[in-house]
């Protein structure tokens, strides 16, 4: 290995790295505090490191490994939002008897497995992060192993993604048989067979992304799992599925019209799906849920118009979608008292009058998920909707135009439970705690973050375009 | 920069009342007071300053304009400008905003540092809206003045106002986003063409398109704005946004949000499609005088006082669309003359009602009667403002009923005709909300007070405007002529239906 490879392969050995000091540390001596400190510190480090790792990029570690501009790119954003995340997990687990330190080690190996799914060039290592990433999930979901709504949730997870990992396999498996290669290149025409491989890896894709029809289990694993781990299923393992997505079509070149029509199936009936299903929830992370599989909906709009700018706007709105959606799964965090997670209507009923700082938090966080302007989602949604336009999708940029108009009743609905109803019972559960500095510090930065990209995104816009955009 | 300062000044403004208002509920209203005056202020020092070049109209109808890149990746940049005809609305709004917060004053108790914010910013969004040039900044506005809308009509609003305003949000978001996806549909037509990917306005003006496509881009931007205006069979969320909002949402919604949507088609629809736009004339104008018709029926037959004077506004409504679709020099004038004699006339009602709810505590006009006796003034008042709703000469409104129609009569005769019917049925609701409330005998025996001296100084001046619009009219009509004038030159007629 030279140097050059070495620098480049840096995010990753740092992640790696600081699972092992983690683990050592966490034999030593068990602490909350301190494995939370560690944990953010190595992933502050290899954030350090994807920088770093600019200078070598574009670089091929082994066949398997592709450090481009797009991968750090990704880098950046699986690592911020993995930060997030410990803290966030570390504030909810302080409320609880149970030791949050694997926790913690569990994220940074399903990061590290994000990460190389996202650099991915070659199958082999394309599964390989894949599992790192479903295997530390299941034992995420239903790490509160005395709730039964969490093991019930970790199992589901189990065993769909397990199936869906089948049909990723198989999908390889096709594509090898025909192209007598693992590496992620298609030829430019695609037999039956290679098409057929490609299609059922999109299955695959399907079920990790929660793209309908492969959508079963997303509620259900956003309702069980603790309130931090659906924050990390929410956008970390998604946005890696997503970097994996962009490397395939890009390597597929102009796709074929049957994988358009059925990616523009998967889009258009998440899009409705989960809109339609929204509607009628009670459980405020349910309802998240079935808004995420609409938000994959309308960013597979991107992802078919393909290109660099559909690649970037897709770049785009999950840097737009992350931050949104770690707000709002970190105000229901610093809500849960010990006992249980605060995902009801109810719980929000009144909030706007009891904690208003926290109903802001989560007013900016629901209106950038409805993508109304001042607020990152809606260039997001800007952006999606302009390759929409641009490349002639006129029955999906309306199939976004319904949703959004659907989408908005639900989000108000919460609104509404939280400054235009009285709280249901008696005064607000005892036990919800104050918010700590550290993380209303980063729910502040996420926030400032939401606005930003929501009134300046030139500056953002301009990076995805050097590194996505050069895919 | 004065004009970045108009939008400036209530969006800071807002959220500096908003912390006052944590405090000291008094000091919070006068805060907000000082900053919708200064806007005023600013606003009027801005038409002073242009008074007379408007007249001359030298390089372009544009009097200011402010320019900065934003997103020039896209070609989206921040271009705020003014000529007369943003000019006056722009007044419009900062006077109407005056007026939002005075009748404001006693009427919220609850939460009132939050209820003023919602309010100055609902006002910046509004200022925004009409001084907007760039297509994707005009949008940013026009969605983000419905947030503090939607807040103010829910909080504050009455019984229904959770319904209602989720209505107004739904309706009014899904028009907007059909404008977003033609405004993008614009934007890669353009680029596609000339090679130069912009939003902005005048470079987008003259856009070559093949007549389908063109249509359904156009369709999109009217949609949207037949939402706001709104055009009958999509009128639906204003009766009830107008009933359940505060009386000061009320005064907003149908003085300044209602003109959103005709600017809209004044400024965008029509000059940037004008083949499609002809094609739409006999359409649009028979929605306009189904909407006359329809909205004065429907407004006599209300016995909730707010709502009557909420159909009232699609009935008048109507006229800025037959207005804007005949599209001439009459005609336009007349639209922008009931554009603002609409919002003071309107707005004033909505008070007066807002005013009688605070008294008797009910909306219902079955149980009012000989209100008269007991308040000659508001009566009074009523009466006036009822008049002018019916176009009496010497009130504004009817300049410009009669300006649009003399307009349209070369267009559509039929259509000229049946409006004027409309004008009929004008009368018999005007006649109809001061008979039932003021005149005959006194039902209930309320006991109430006449106004207080801080009503008196509020309608003063909508009473002063809206006679002085019917008496000297050219007065605004000189300040926007130049507008309509280089819109004229840009599309000279949609006659001949395409």
């Amino acid at each position: 290995m030279t140097t050059v490879q070495f620098t480049a392969l840096l995010p990753l050995l740092g992640i790696a790295g600081t699972s092992m000091i983690l683990m050592a540390a966490v034999a030593v001596r068990r602490d909350r505090r301190w494995s939370v400190a560690i944990t953010v510190i190595g992933l502050a480090v290899s954030l350090g490191f994807v920088f770093v790792a600019r200078s070598a990029a574009p670089c091929e570690v082994s066949p398997l490994l592709l450090i481009d501009g797009f991968a750090l790119f990704f880098f950046a954003l699986l690592i911020t939002a993995t930060a997030v995340v410990v803290l966030l997990a570390s504030n909810y687990f302080a409320r609880r008897d149970c030791d949050p330190e694997e926790l913690f080690l569990l994220l940074l190996f399903a990061t590290l497995g994000g990460c190389v799914l996202a650099a991915s060039t070659h199958f082999a290592s394309l599964f390989l992060g894949l599992e790192i990433l479903s295997v530390s999930l299941y034992s995420m979901v239903a790490y509160l192993r005395r709730s039964e709504r969490g093991i019930e949730a970790g199992v589901k997870y189990l065993i769909l993604a397990a199936v869906s990992s089948a049909f990723m396999l198989f999908g390889m498996a096709l594509v090898y048989a025909d192209t007598g290669s693992l590496a992620i290149t298609l030829p430019p025409a695609m037999t039956l067979m290679t098409l057929a491989g490609v299609a059922l890896m999109m299955v695959g894709v399907g079920f990790k992304l929660a793209l309908a029809p492969f959508h079963m289990w997303t509620a259900d694993v956003y309702e069980g799992a603790p309130a931090p781990v659906t924050a990390y299923v929410a956008t970390v393992s998604k946005a890696a599925m997503v970097a994996f997505l962009l490397r395939l079509l890009a390597a597929a070149g102009e796709p074929t019209p049957q994988l358009v029509w059925f990616m523009a199936l998967l889009a258009g009936a998440s899009i409705l799906i989960g809109n339609l299903l929204a509607l009628r929830q009670e459980n405020i992370k349910r309802l998240l849920a079935y808004s995420s599989i609409a938000h994959l909906g309308y960013l597979m709009i991107a992802v078919i118009a393909g290109g660099a700018d559909g690649g970037e706007a897709a770049a785009f709105y999950l840097a737009a979608y992350i931050p949104t959606t770690l707000i709002a799964f970190g105000v229901i965090t610093v809500l849960s008292p010990a006992d249980r997670d605060s995902d009801l209507m109810e719980d929000y009923q009144g909030l706007g009058a009891r904690r208003p700082v926290v109903a802001g938090l989560l007013t900016a966080a629901l209106l950038s998920l409805a993508g109304i302007p001042l607020t990152a989602g809606f260039v997001g949604k800007f952006l999606v909707l302009g390759t929409g336009v641009e490349t002639g999708q006129w029955t999906l940029a309306l199939v976004l135009v319904l949703g959004s108009v659907i989408s908005i009743f639900y989000y108000l609905r919460v609104i509404v439970a939280m400054y235009m109803s009285e709280p249901v019972g008696e005064a607000p559960p005892p036990n919800t705690p104050r918010v700590p500095l550290a993380i209303a510090a980063t729910l502040a930065v996420l926030l400032a973050i939401v606005l930003w990209l929501g009134v300046w995104p030139a500056p953002l816009l301009r990076v995805i375009h050097a590194t996505v955009g050069a895919l | 920069m004065t004009l970045v300062l108009l939008i400036l000044l209530p969006l800071v403004g807002g959220v500096a009342v908003w912390f006052v208002g944590r405090r000291n509920a008094d000091v919070c209203r006068w805060f907000s007071l000082a900053i919708v005056l200064a806007e005023f202020a600013l606003v009027l020092r801005l038409w002073a300053r242009h008074f007379h070049t408007v007249e001359l109209g030298s390089g372009g109808p544009w009097l200011e304009v402010f320019e900065r890149a934003w997103i020039p990746e896209f070609g989206i940049s921040f271009i705020l400008a003014i000529d007369g005809l943003s000019l006056l609305m722009v007044v419009l709004t900062a006077f109407i905003g005056v007026m939002a917060v005075l009748v404001s004053w006693r009427e919220i108790e609850e939460r009132v540092g939050i209820y003023f914010a919602c309010l100055l910013w609902v006002l910046a969004g509004i200022t925004g809206v009409f001084m907007a040039l760039d297509l994707f900044l005009f949008y940013f506005f026009w969605e983000v003045m419905l947030i503090p809308m939607y807040f103010l009509i829910g909080v504050w609003g009455h019984e229904r106002r959770i319904y209602a305003a989720v209505k107004f949000f739904i309706f009014t978001l899904a028009g907007g986003l059909l404008m977003l996806v033609s405004i993008l549909a614009l934007y890669f037509t353009h680029g596609a063409s000339t090679g130069v990917y912009t939003f902005n306005y005048t470079e987008l003006l003259g856009t070559p398109m093949d007549s389908p496509a063109a249509f359904w881009i156009m369709l999109g931007f009217f949609v949207a704005f037949a939402v706001k205006l709104p055009a009958v069979p999509i009128h639906n969320w204003l009766p009830d946004a107008h009933t359940e909002a505060p009386t000061a949402g009320s005064l907003i919604l149908a003085a300044l949000l209602l003109k959103t949507g005709a600017y809209g088609l004044i400024r965008f629809v029509v000059p940037l499609f004008p083949e499609a736009s002809a094609t739409m004339v006999p359409w649009a104008m028979w929605l306009g005088v189904f909407g006359i018709i329809y909205g004065a029926i429907l407004a006599f037959g209300q016995t909730d006082l707010k709502r009557l004077v909420a159909y009232t506004s699609v009935s008048h409504m109507g006229f800025v669309l037959i207005g804007i679709y005949s599209w001439n020099q009459l005609s336009l004038q007349g639209t922008v003359m009931q554009m603002i004699c609409h919002g003071i006339s309107t707005g004033s009602l909505f008070m007066i009602v807002g005013m009688l709810y605070q008294r008797i505590h009910t909306r219902d006009v079955t149980k009012m009667g000989g209100l008269w006796q007991a308040a000659p003034r508001l009566g009074g008042v009523a009466m006036i403002f009822a008049m002018a709703s019916l176009g009496l000469p010497g009130t504004g409104n009817f300049i410009g009923e009669f300006l649009i129609i003399f307009g349209a009569f070369p267009v559509n005769v039929a259509v000229t005709v049946v409006a004027l019917i409309g004008i009929v049925a004008a009368t018999v609701y005007s006649l109809r909300i001061i008979q039932t409330t003021f005149h005959g005998p006194a039902t209930t025996g309320f006991e109430i007070a006449d106004m207080s001296s801080r009503e008196m100084l509020m309608m003063a001046p909508m009473i002063l405007i809206i006679v002085w619009l019917g008496l000297w009219p050219s007065t605004v009509i000189a300040t926007f002529e130049p507008s309509l004038e280089a819109l004229l030159h840009l599309v000279p007629a949609m006659l001949g239906g395409g």
